[in-house]
């Protein structure tokens, strides 16, 4: 896939880390303020589908990215399920809030809620730019 | 209540346009229209966390839409000027299913609860208990990730779903020679 002209390189060279960051706050303030783990795992995703865009890339980057984001939506997956057998391991009810809570409109308080959160943003970006990957780059991933 | 029938109305003369149109960029804009609409209903009805899930998912679906249509043709071949003898049986058939089911529908919904005055119960005790339970200023996120966490985990398995769908859409296997 070939890249775009300079002007979209520098542009998204700019905003890139601006966009990264409000991801993550959208995910890390879940609990707080309205969002959560779905809204910023695709706020992330949306930033790698825009470098991708702007720079283009080669057959063997697409299978290195392709490799990675499997792996990152794995690891959330398991930090997901990790989190909820915890739950049953410390305290013998699956998902429970074991984690004390805090107090209220603090960033850390809510006990599992933030973990699940982060998680689920793992989750998802990597998700949602495997499909990106998948609809882009699908003539090398079916040849292994 | 009147802006959200004109956002109604907006919606459905977008989704005719979306559908009926050839220019296939043209097609992709007006169902951008149709989920902006569908993201400005939720906050008039003040669900903010809808809204910017509506918002970002939006964008990232039409970026690839209109990604994937600048590297293809912009026309859509398939659809024909004539209308064949089976298309008006089909659009018949349909319009006597509408009838009906808009009768049954007045119906049911004569006799529903009038609009945000159910009995709610289930969600008076979340809205009650939210808070000192589990700490979380977000009720939303209360209710998915601790009073149903266990359905959130079966939801995380959507993506995985999808990715699924698009490989099996995309493989070789069972593609038309040229």
């Amino acid at each position: 896939m070939k890249g775009m002209s300079l002007i979209v390189k520098t542009i998204t060279n700019i905003v890139i880390g601006f966009i990264f960051l409000y991801g993550l706050y959208i995910i890390l303030h879940g609990h707080l303020t309205p969002g959560g783990g779905f809204a910023g795992g695709v706020i992330i995703a949306g930033v790698f589908v825009l470098k991708y865009l702007a720079y283009g890339s080669s057959k063997a980057g697409e299978k290195k990215s392709s490799i990675i984001s499997s792996v990152f939506e794995s690891v959330g997956a398991l930090l997901f399920v990790g989190i909820a057998l915890l739950g049953l391991l410390l305290t013998g009810v699956f998902f429970l809030n074991f984690i004390p809570r805090g107090t209220p409109l603090h960033l850390l308080s809510a006990g599992i809620i933030p973990l699940c959160n982060i998680a689920i943003g793992i989750k998802v970006g990597a998700g949602l730019f495997s499909i990106f990957l998948a609809l882009a780059a699908f003539k090398y991933i079916m040849e292994d | 209540m009147l802006e959200l029938y004109l956002f109604l109305i907006f919606m459905l003369v977008a989704g005719i346009i979306a559908t009926e149109i050839k220019d296939l960029l043209a097609a992709v804009i007006s169902l951008g229209a149709v989920g902006f609409s569908v993201a400005i209903i939720f906050i008039l009805v003040q669900a903010p966390d809808l809204a910017i899930v509506q918002i970002v998912v939006e964008v990232l679906t039409i970026v690839i839409f209109v990604a994937v249509i600048l590297r293809t043709t912009h026309i859509d071949e398939t659809i024909k000027e004539k209308i064949s003898g089976i298309q008006v049986l089909a659009v018949v058939l349909y319009g006597a299913f509408a009838v009906l089911f808009f009768i049954a529908m007045v119906r049911t919904l004569n006799n529903l609860p009038p609009f945000g005055h159910p009995i709610m119960k289930v969600a008076n005790q979340y809205i009650s208990l939210g808070l000192p339970r589990t700490g979380g200023a977000n009720l939303v996120a209360d209710v998915i990730l601790d009073f149903r966490a266990l359905d959130t985990l079966g939801e995380a398995t959507v993506l995985f779903t999808s990715v699924i769908g698009v490989v099996a859409l995309m493989r070789k296997i069972g593609r038309r020679q040229k």
